[in-house]
C-alpha cells in the first residue's frame, strides 16, 4: 500500500516542489555518497562522465566501492558534459556528469549550455563546499546554482541528506520529460560524509505540482490543422530536432508518406526522415538547399513539427514564408509564436500529435487536389535540377565535400557522425545523407567548438559496436584535443576526420563575403603536427594531401576497427559553404556556389 | 501596454532570482516586483508589473510558466482586478504648508506616521495613478524622500489564483 512517508510517516521536501511516495518501510542506511550511487543505479544509469576534486571526494569514494555505475574519467570537465551529451543524443537516455565545485562546475558550464540550447536530457552532479561554508568565499566555492541558472532547465541545491533522494528523483524526471534539458544538482560536501547516514528507499514516482509537461495535443487544434493541411496547394513539412528528441521518427515518416508532401529538415532534425527518400528536399536555412529554401518562400501551408524557427532557419523574419498559413506542433508552449506568429499552434508531444493527425487524415475523405500537389512537385523538381550542392573537383587539392561523400560511401551511410562547429559541420550536414535519427550529433544551438571529440567518446561508449566518426576542423579539434588521452584509456576507436584548411573556415568565409577579405585572426598559425600529436597519445595518425588518396586512406583507417585514427585531410583553403543566406536576407536570396556553373 | 502578472511559485531559496534572471536574460521590462509567502507557507506570491507589446507579454507569461518552480500564473490585466501599492513619503512641512499637507493627506486618505517641526512621513495606499497624483500635488520641491512597495493585485469576483 502506498503512503506518504519519509522521516516518520510524512515528509515534505525542504525545497517543497513535490510530495514523494514510498511503498515500504525504510531499509538500508546509506551515506550521501552511497545514496547517490544507489539512486543512479535506480535510474538505470550505466555511465557517469566526470572528474574528481575536493568537494566530491566522498562521492568518488562511494563510486570506488560499487560496480553498477561505470565512471569515465575525462581530461577536462567541459568534455564530461559533451561526452554525456553525445551519449544522450545517441541513446535518448539522460547523460550523467559528475564534477567538483568551483572550477569543476564552471568548466562544465559550456557543455551544460550546449545541452540546454539543443534540449538534451542531462543530469549534472556538482560538488559544493560544506553547507556551513557556503557564501564565505571558501576554497573552490562558486555559486553553481546561480551560474548555471540561465542555461539549465532547472537546478537544485541539495538542502539536506534527508531530501537528497527526492531531489535526485525530481532532477531525472525534469531532465527527461517534456522538452528535455540539463538539470544540475549541487551537493554540499558535508551531505556526503561517510558514516553519516539516512534510511534509504528510492522514490518510485514523483509528483511536482509546479511541473506538468503537456502530452496530447488539443483535439480542436488538431482538427483545424488537418483541415488546413488537406486543403494545401503548395505545402511544405518542416521538421526539427523535436522529432528526434521525441522519438517520433516513425510517426513523421508515416505522416509524410501518407500526405506525399515535400519535407525539409533542420540541422537538428536530420535523419528523422531519411535523406535518401524522394520526398526529402534537404536541409533548410542559412546553408540549406536551394529547393528547400525556395519551397519555404513559395509555400502556402507550412507544417512545422518539433522545430523552433531559429534565426539560422528563418533568415530575415520579415520575408519568412510570406504566403503561408503555419501549423506548429511543439511540446514547449513558449516556442509557439516566439519568433514567427503561427496560425494553428498545437502544444503536445510530437509523436502523439502526429499519430492523432494521421488517424484523422486516414479517416477523412478530403484530400489536397492531386493536380495542385503534382504541379507543386514539378516546380520543386525544377529547383532541384539546379543541383545547388554540386561543387568542382580538383586534381591537386582535396575538396572537403568530397571527403564527406567518400566517408558516406566508406561507412555505407550508417555511421554515428559527431561534428564540431564551422564549415566542416555544414559540409557534414549537407553531404552525409542521414537515413536514421540519433546518428547526427552536433552542437546546433550554441555552436560549441570542441564538442565533436568528447561527444564521439560518449557515442562510442554507448554504442560499442557502431562506427563512430568525428568530422572536425583543425581549429575546433584543438579545443578539446586532450581527450585523445581519454580515448586511449577507454579504447574508443573514434575515426577523426579533420578537414584541415589552415583557417577557421567559417570565420574566414564571412570575412571574405562581408569584410572585404580582411582575414582578421582567422588564420590558424603554428599548427601542431597532428600525426605526431596523435601518436604521442598512443593512436594512429594519417596525413592525406592528394585527392586520389582519400578513398584508400578512409578504407585503411576504418579497417582498423579497434584503433582511434586521426585523419588529417589537407583541403582546399578557398572552399566556401554554399548555398548561403547572408545575414538580413530571406530564403529567396541565396548565394550559390559560383563553381557550380562551371561544373 | 502595462500588465500586472501574478504568480504562485514554490517558496524556495533562489526562486526570486529565477524570475528576475529570466527578465534580464530575455530583455523584458520590470516596472515593479513584489513577493511574499501566502497563507500556504510553501508558496510565494509574486506580482510583476511589466510593459510590452502583446507579443512580448505573451512570451513573458509563457516563459514564466515554463519555470519549473512556477505553479500558477495569471495576467490580472485580462480581468477586472484590484491593484494596490503602499508608499511612504517624507514631505517638507513648514509654516502654512503643514496644514495644507495635512488636508491633502485627508483627501488622499493617507496617514501621517511621523512628525517633526519641518516634515511629515505620510503613508498612502492606492494604485500607481493615485500615488503619483499625490506626489504631483505635493510638488517636487516638497518631497524629501519616497519609498514605494511596488504593486500587488488580486482579481475581483470569484476568480482566484490557487494551486
Amino acid at each position: 500500500m502506498q503512503r506518504l512517508l519519509s522521516t516518520g510517516t510524512y515528509h515534505r521536501c525542504s525545497t517543497p516542489i513535490g510530495l514523494l511516495y514510498f511503498d515500504e518501510e525504510f531499509k538500508v542506511e546509506l551515506s550521501g555518497g552511497e545514496l547517490l550511487m544507489e539512486a543512479l543505479k535506480e535510474e538505470g544509469v550505466e555511465l557517469v562522465f566526470g572528474y574528481p576534486g575536493g568537494a566530491v571526494l566522498h562521492i568518488y569514494d562511494a563510486l570506488y566501492q560499487q560496480n553498477s555505475v561505470k565512471h569515465i574519467l575525462v581530461r577536462h570537465e567541459q568534455s564530461a558534459t559533451h561526452a554525456a551529451d553525445g551519449y544522450a543524443r545517441a541513446t535518448g537516455k539522460p547523460g550523467v556528469v559528475l564534477v567538483t565545485s568551483g572550477p569543476g562546475a564552471t568548466n562544465a558550464v559550456t557543455g551544460i549550455a550546449t545541452a540546454f540550447m539543443d534540449s538534451i536530457p542531462m543530469v549534472v552532479i556538482s560538488g559544493q563546499v560544506q553547507s556551513r561554508f557556503i557564501g564565505s568565499d571558501a576554497f573552490q566555492e562558486v555559486d553553481c546554482v546561480g551560474i548555471t541558472r540561465p542555461c539549465v532547465k532547472h537546478n537544485f541545491l541539495v538542502e539536506s541528506l534527508e531530501t537528497m533522494a527526492d531531489t535526485i528523483k525530481q532532477a531525472f524526471h525534469v531532465a527527461t520529460t517534456g522538452r528535455p534539458g540539463p538539470v544540475v544538482i549541487d551537493i554540499p560536501k558535508d551531505f556526503t560524509t561517510p558514516g553519516v547516514t539516512v534510511p534509504f528507499e528510492y522514490p518510485k514516482t514523483v509528483e511536482m505540482r509546479s511541473y506538468s509537461p503537456p502530452t496530447q495535443g488539443h483535439p480542436g487544434q488538431i482538427r483545424k490543422a488537418v483541415d488546413l493541411i488537406l486543403s494545401a496547394k503548395q505545402p511544405v513539412i518542416y521538421s526539427g530536432g523535436g522529432v528526434v528528441l521525441g522519438n517520433a521518427s516513425e510517426q513523421l515518416r508515416a505522416f509524410t508518406r501518407e500526405l506525399g508532401y515535400p519535407i525539409t529538415q533542420t540541422l537538428m532534425g536530420l535523419g528523422a526522415y531519411p535523406a535518401s527518400d524522394k520526398q526529402n528536399i534537404g536541409m533548410l536555412g542559412m546553408h540549406g538547399t536551394y529547393e528547400a529554401n525556395i519551397a519555404m518562400h513559395e509555400c502556402d501551408v507550412l507544417i512545422a513539427i518539433g522545430a523552433r524557427f531559429d534565426d539560422r532557419v528563418t533568415g530575415e523574419i520579415d520575408s519568412f514564408c510570406p504566403n503561408a498559413k503555419i501549423v506548429h506542433i511543439d511540446i514547449d508552449p513558449a516556442s509557439i509564436s516566439k519568433n514567427v506568429t503561427v496560425d494553428v499552434p498545437i502544444v503536445g508531444d510530437v509523436g502523439m500529435v502526429l499519430t492523432a493527425m494521421l488517424e484523422q487524415i486516414k479517416a477523412s475523405e478530403k484530400r489536397a487536389d492531386p493536380a495542385d500537389i503534382a504541379s507543386w512537385w514539378s516546380r520543386i523538381n525544377e529547383w532541384q535540377s539546379d543541383k545547388c550542392l554540386d561543387y568542382q573537383l580538383d586534381d591537386k587539392l582535396i575538396k572537403p565535400q568530397a571527403v564527406v561523400e567518400a566517408l558516406w560511401r566508406e561507412t555505407k551511410g550508417d555511421a554515428y557522425i559527431t561534428s564540431d562547429v564551422g564549415q566542416h559541420q555544414m559540409w557534414a550536414a549537407q553531404y552525409y545523407g542521414f537515413d536514421n535519427p540519433n546518428r547526427w550529433i552536433n552542437s546546433g544551438g550554441l555552436g560549441t567548438m570542441g564538442f565533436g571529440l568528447p561527444a564521439a567518446i560518449g557515442v562510442a561508449l554507448a554504442k560499442p559496436d557502431a562506427t563512430v566518426a568525428c568530422i572536425t576542423g583543425e581549429a575546433s579539434i584543438q579545443m578539446c584535443i586532450q581527450e585523445l588521452s581519454t580515448c586511449l584509456q577507454y579504447s574508443t576507436p573514434v575515426k577523426i576526420i579533420c578537414l584541415n584548411n589552415r583557417y577557421m573556415g567559417m570565420v574566414r568565409q564571412w570575412q571574405e563575403f562581408a569584410y572585404e577579405k580582411r582575414y582578421s585572426h582567422s588564420y590558424m598559425d603554428a599548427l601542431p603536427d597532428f600525426i605526431k600529436l596523435t601518436e604521442a597519445y598512443g593512436h594512429v595518425g594519417m596525413n592525406i594531401e592528394n585527392p586520389n588518396d582519400v578513398e584508400g586512406a578512409l578504407a585503411e583507417a576504418f579497417a582498423m576497427k579497434d584503433r582511434l585514427v586521426f585523419m588529417n585531410f589537407v583541403t582546399d583553403q578557398s572552399e566556401n559553404v554554399y548555398p548561403m543566406i547572408e545575414a538580413g536576407k530571406g530564403h529567396h536570396e541565396m548565394r550559390l556556389n559560383p563553381a557550380r556553373e562551371l561544373a | 501596454m502595462r500588465h500586472v502578472i501574478s504568480i504562485l511559485m514554490e517558496n524556495e531559496s533562489g526562486a526570486l532570482s529565477r524570475v528576475a534572471g529570466l527578465f534580464s536574460a530575455r530583455g523584458y521590462n520590470i516596472e515593479s516586483l513584489t513577493v511574499a509567502p501566502t497563507d500556504d507557507a510553501t508558496l510565494s506570491r509574486m506580482t510583476i508589473v511589466t510593459n510590452g507589446t502583446e507579443r512580448v507579454v505573451e512570451q513573458i507569461t509563457k516563459q514564466l510558466n515554463k519555470l519549473v518552480s512556477v505553479a500558477k500564473l495569471t495576467d490580472l490585466t485580462e480581468v477586472p482586478f484590484i491593484e494596490r501599492e503602499i508608499m511612504l513619503v517624507k514631505v517638507r512641512a513648514v509654516d502654512a504648508g503643514r496644514e495644507e499637507i495635512k488636508r491633502l493627506c485627508d483627501i488622499f486618505r493617507g496617514k501621517i506616521l511621523d512628525v517633526t517641526d519641518a516634515s511629515y512621513v505620510v503613508e498612502l495606499t492606492g494604485d500607481d495613478h493615485k500615488l503619483r497624483a499625490f506626489l504631483d500635488t505635493v510638488g517636487g520641491d516638497n518631497v524629501i524622500e519616497v519609498a514605494r512597495s511596488g504593486a500587488t493585485g488580486i482579481a475581483r469576483g470569484d476568480k482566484s489564483l490557487k494551486v
